[in-house]
């Protein structure tokens, strides 16, 4: 009895413990500090003994529970209607539109960072924004009209921007999930039945592609309920939402109130756990239902006109996303823009022309992080993935679970608590702590970009090589890699648009000192010249752009005259 | 040889320790990057600090690293968590642009480097006599903790071609926005600006203007205040968006009235509004405005932390701050336009024509145009200022 | 050269053999066919053979070639060529470029190399496709380029997974000339999994029925 050699078996036990010491253990470190401090036990600032104090400073905290309730509303909305738009829409325009083509269309909305989208949104949508601007002459406005439509009190201007950022994200989600279905052949049969469009995406395909899915709403409820930098854009402000709250008492001089912040939190954490639980009870009562619902045989041919207007709503979002975009490049380039002229009455390249006093800072800064972090979690989930191959394994269940980790714990959550350890290991303030902290966040994505092109690709291409005398690492750097170069370089530029549009962890692991275009561009967001904030801005988001683009390009270039793999 | 040492000797010890001090300071400053941490939402103010760190790493070999804050605050809790983690040397703030209450938060906890300020040679140019503005910071006796860098004064901004009748007075305010519906806001009074917004209106209200210097009471807080909140209930369902909403700071008020979604912004700094005219952030027909009975006004500094890593530098930095070609520069509206901290008594010929020369603008006003200058309240009034209107304004 | 299967069987871990135990012997210069219905494992054998059985199967019995048992060592180690239905090019590479990847590193020198690379092109009737693109080439080019390759390696041995069953009737009795041609010029021992009893008739060599 032989059993198949365990090949490769270093290479795991190195990735499997990067990633549990890199990875998995700052996080429950974190969390530890975190509910240490939560629970009134943080010795250094002369708190000692456990109690539940912590937690009602919180409570009393002025507008805490009106805080709670708007994170609650604009968490769950925003993730709601995205996903309900999302699925709608592919309803609707699959099969119409090639997946190539939406995919592409999709990526400049992927790529843009939360807050340059948040920031454009802002003016675009302001009282003395674009669109007022466009239409006071019609309605004989001669002041921006009295209407809250930015920083609005419930949060709908925050709801809005997390869709225009959610819709593509899911949508691509989505699209990635039906191309391992066979929706033509479902979709015919069930329209073969007598069956509307929209009913037979519900109750046939939807159950199907929901399970392929339920990670990634997870993560964007996650996000929702926890998002920092948009909700300080966009978001209310007396009070604000829970995390913008929690941000203001950790960096409030009172050093008290680190205990209460420490708290919430845990809240906060809690928080998304109870959301997880509402997805789980509704995915329950959802099957059953819909088990109900199959079996009743309603052939709902109505349900066509609510597809079109939920597009529509949606080609709504992708327009604000892509004038809000714009208006950023515009301010960038403006001089005087007063209310209520639709274009800049005069124009400069000022903005741009000292790149000396602060852009050129930031974006060195920015292309530093982004290379090391983004070049770690490849290497990373290189290493992880081709640990899998020369053991001859799948993927692992609690690998996966694993690495959808820092993106379901809310960031504040740890990042304080991974700081106060960080700064006694030394390491705060500086490109390491920051690295680390933003490759968290990179990785994950970077592996679920890679993972499954890598698994699908085709594993003969390895054995070929093996029988022609290939060792691994001849497989690994003369096959492997070049043949999976388009799906590396997309997970590169996807690596470098996440690191591109980290926020806090930039900001609490760099001690400030650290300055990203994206701290900036927050930063310079409540500041007084949009057309500065347009600069920042506008590379913010022409950063990931770049990338997605030569994402794109080089393997056309480098493949040119390789059709098997540019198809 | 023997001879010139120990001439050099006496003159050294003549000329004060403190300049052989100096002497030292600067020979350990060399080489040294200040992580300068100043609020960074003003461009104006960004360039000025980077021009001192090109000047600073020219003279001394001092660099300035400017670490840019959306609030002081910020700063105050780094030091604060570097310190909770036995952090003690090598801290991450070296300098910070400071004042009022987060001066005296780090002051009251034993997270200040110094005394210094006596140390520094162009403390000379200073009036740093008890009771001198910048000798006390709201109230709070400075103590050579923190060093003086720039004036302040409280003053409001309205676009004239819009607004041809300001407010005459806080009280004037109520009228006024219940004549101009929605054409007024504040800052949010988390921020510093909201709550001078507040101080100023309590300074005016106040039915007892001496027990503002004193610290707040319950008592005294309940007092002076009842007028403040039964104005501000009167003003607020007449503000921008009924009060429910407010910018966060003067930036993004100073925004809505370049949008026109507002008619009134303020400011600190009186020469800002001509500043921002010349840089295209305000219309030309912006002026500077104050209530009759004047403004409160203070004066901003820059401390250092306990554990600044490089304190030495800091000084360095601090010293050349009030250096009055500096000073001059800094008042010079075509650069910053803000109002120097030197006493003109003080100034040699040198300084005092340097001062002569700076050029005007429209929106300028003048030193009389700015009516007397209000003391600041004890801070301990701001505090709770900020907490009572947390408490009976958020939802 | 003979490859020698004693008592081989395949298991998914814990779970009954795929197919009762195989022994064979295959002799230099035959081609021995494997054939049985689908989904029985006899690409599973092939991996077995060749050193590419993936993880959670366990494997019995011995396979040795030439006197040595194969099973401990690697696959890039074992020097048994591997053929496909679809002849997997690396799609990377110029078909030149896949001739090269599998040539012998004995073969030393640049020129050297690039000779017996159009040599091999030669001998399979693809003069002057060196710098194509492999995706542009006909399913027959493709096949015999894919052979070229193995063939390059100086493989010991040679295993066959239904590498004719994707080319129309003309073309494949052509190509099973060409490739067990090679085979008895090379005097290796092949195994050749199909389906086709026209395929085992051509092999000539004996014949396995693999059944549950």
């Amino acid at each position: 009895m032989t059993a198949t050699r365990p090949d490769g078996g270093l290479l795991r036990a190195a990735v499997l413990g990067v990633v549990a010491l890199g990875l998995v253990l700052p996080i429950v470190a974190g969390l530890w500090q975190t509910a240490r401090a939560g629970a009134g036990v943080m010795p250094a600032i002369g708190a000692t003994a456990a109690s539940l104090e912590p937690l009602r400073a919180l409570v009393a905290l002025p507008g805490f529970g009106t805080a709670l309730w708007l994170t609650l509303v604009t968490g769950l909305t925003a993730t709601a209607l995205s996903l309900l738009l999302a699925v709608a829409t592919c309803a609707a325009l699959h099969g119409r539109l090639p997946a190539r083509a939406a995919g592409r269309m999709l990526t400049p909305y992927l790529a843009a960072p939360h807050a340059a989208m948040a920031i454009g949104l802002a003016f675009l949508l302001a009282p003395s924004g674009w669109i007022a601007r466009a239409l006071a002459p019609l309605v004989g406005w001669d002041r921006p009209p009295m209407i809250a439509t930015v920083n609005d009190p419930a949060g709908v201007a925050l709801i809005l921007g997390l869709m225009v950022k959610e819709v593509p994200f899911l949508l691509l989600v989505i699209l990635s999930a039906l191309s391992q279905l066979p929706v033509r052949q479902h979709l015919a049969a069930g329209r073969s039945l007598g069956y509307g469009r929209g009913i037979v995406w519900i109750k046939v395909i939807m159950p199907q592609v929901w399970p392929l899915i339920r990670l990634p709403v997870m993560v964007v409820l996650a996000y929702s309920l926890s998002v920092v930098d948009m909700a300080l854009i966009l978001g209310p402000s007396n009070p604000p939402t829970l995390s913008v709250l929690l941000l203001r008492l950790f960096q409030s001089p009172e050093i008290g109130l680190l205990l209460p912040a420490s708290a919430g939190a845990l809240v906060q954490a809690l928080l998304v756990v109870a959301a997880f639980g509402l997805l789980w009870g509704l995915e329950r009562a959802g099957r059953a239902l819909g088990r109900w619902w199959v079996r009743r045989g309603g052939r709902g041919l109505s349900a066509e006109p609510g597809l079109w207007a939920a597009t529509a709503v949606s080609a709504v979002l992708f327009a604000a996303g892509a004038l809000a975009m714009l208006s950023l490049l515009v301010w960038s380039l403006a001089w005087r823009w007063p209310w209520p002229a639709i274009a800049p009455e005069s124009w400069s390249l000022r903005a741009w022309s000292s790149p000396g006093g602060g852009w050129a800072g930031a974006l060195g800064n920015t292309l530093i992080l982004a290379a090391a972090t983004t070049a770690i979690s490849l290497t990373l989930a290189i290493a992880w993935l081709e640990g899998e191959d020369r053991a001859r394994r799948g993927r692992a269940g609690w690998a996966e679970a694993l690495i959808y980790l820092p993106l379901l714990v809310p960031q504040i959550g740890f990042l304080f608590g991974l700081n106060v350890l960080f700064l006694r290991m030394g390491l705060s303030g500086g490109y390491l702590a920051v690295i680390w902290a933003q490759a968290l966040f990179v990785f994950p994505y970077v592996m679920i970009a890679l993972s499954d092109p890598w698994r699908a690709r085709d594993p003969r291409l390895d054995r070929a090589a093996a029988a022609l005398g290939a060792g691994p690492w001849r497989r690994l750097f003369t096959v492997k890699l070049p043949v999976l170069l388009t799906p590396i370089l997309t997970a590169v530029a996807i690596g470098i648009a996440v690191s591109v549009a980290q926020y806090l962890p930039t900001l609490f692991m760099g001690a400030g000192r650290i300055a990203t275009l994206t701290t900036e561009a927050v930063t310079l967001s409540s500041a007084s010249d949009r057309r500065v904030t347009g600069v920042y801005a506008t590379l913010q988001a022409a950063l990931p752009f770049a990338a997605y683009a030569a994402a794109f390009l080089i393997p056309a270039l480098v493949w040119r005259n390789r059709r098997g793999l540019v198809a | 040889m023997r001879l010139i040492s120990a001439a050099s000797l006496i003159v050294a010890l003549s000329a004060a320790p403190a300049l052989a001090d100096w002497q030292a300071t600067l020979d350990a400053a060399r080489g040294q990057i200040v992580y300068w941490n100043a609020w960074g939402g003003d461009e104006r103010t960004n360039a000025f600090i980077d021009w001192v760190g090109e000047q600073t790493a020219e003279r001394y070999g001092v660099s300035v690293e400017h670490v840019r804050l959306s609030d002081t605050a910020e700063a105050v809790t780094r030091v604060i968590s570097e310190r909770a983690a036995g952090q003690d040397s090598g801290g991450s703030v070296d300098l910070v642009w400071i004042n009022g209450p987060n001066f005296l938060a780090m002051k009251e906890q034993g997270l200040l480097f110094g005394p210094f300020v006596d140390g520094l040679p162009n403390a000379r140019f200073v009036d740093l006599s008890p009771g001198a503005a910048a000798a006390m910071d709201f109230t709070v006796p400075v103590d050579g903790m923190e060093s003086p860098w720039r004036l302040a004064k409280f003053v409001f901004v309205h676009d004239s071609a819009r607004v041809d009748a300001p407010p005459r007075s806080m009280a004037g305010f109520v009228d006024w926005a219940a004549a101009n519906q929605g054409r007024f806001t504040h800052p949010d009074p988390s921020n510093f600006m909201g709550a001078t917004f507040l101080k100023q209106a309590l300074v005016e209200l106040a039915p007892d203007r001496a027990a503002l210097l004193q610290p707040a009471t319950d008592d005294s807080f309940a007092e002076q205040t009842a007028p403040l909140w039964a104005w501000y209930d009167a003003l607020r369902p007449n503000m921008w968006r009924g009060g429910e909403a407010l910018p966060a700071n003067q930036s993004v008020q100073q925004q809505l009235l370049n949008d026109g979604e507002v008619d009134i912004a303020m400011s600190f700094d009186p020469a800002s509004t001509a500043a921002a005219i010349a840089e295209g952030l305000l219309p030309e027909t912006a002026r500077v405005f104050v209530p009759e009975g004047g403004t409160i006004g203070n004066v901003s500094f820059v401390a250092i932390p306990f554990n600044a890593a490089n304190a030495a530098g800091a000084q360095v930095v601090a010293n050349f701050l009030l250096d009055p070609a500096v000073q001059a520069r800094m008042q010079n509206i075509e650069v910053l336009g803000s109002f120097s901290v030197l006493d003109p008594a003080r100034l040699d010929d040198a300084g005092r024509a340097a001062f002569a020369a700076l050029p005007s603008a429209p929106a300028l006003p003048t030193l009389e145009d700015l009516g007397p200058t209000l003391p600041e309240p004890h801070a301990s009034w701001m505090t709770r200022l900020t907490a009572e209107w947390a408490r009976r304004y958020t939802r | 050269m003979t490859l020698e299967l004693q008592a081989v069987a395949v298991a998914p871990r814990g779970g009954a053999p795929l197919f009762p135990p195989v022994s064979l012997s295959v002799r230099p210069g035959e081609v021995a066919t494997v054939m049985g219905p689908s989904g029985i494992g006899k690409s599973t054998l092939l991996d077995a053979i060749g050193g590419h059985l993936a993880h959670g199967f366990t494997l019995s019995g011995s396979v040795r070639l030439d006197g040595t048992d194969l099973l401990p060592l690697p696959p890039e180690a074992r020097r048994v060529g591997l053929m496909f239905q679809d002849a997997v090019l690396f799609p990377h590479l110029s078909v030149g470029d896949n001739l090269a990847f599998g040539l012998a590193r004995s073969v030393r020198g640049r020129p050297a190399r690039r000779a017996a690379v159009e040599a091999a092109l030669e001998r399979a009737g693809l003069a002057g496709l060196h710098d194509r693109d492999p995706a542009t080439l006909s399913g027959g080019q493709r096949s015999r380029a894919a052979l070229m390759r193995t063939l390059l390696a100086e493989p010991r041995a040679l295993l066959l997974d239904e590498p004719f069953s994707k080319l129309d009737a003309a073309l494949r009795d052509d190509l099973r000339a060409f490739t067990f041609d090679h085979i008895r010029s090379r005097n290796i021992p092949a195994l050749l999994v199909t389906h086709d009893a026209e395929d085992a008739r051509a092999a000539g060599g004996q014949v396995i029925a693999l059944e549950p």
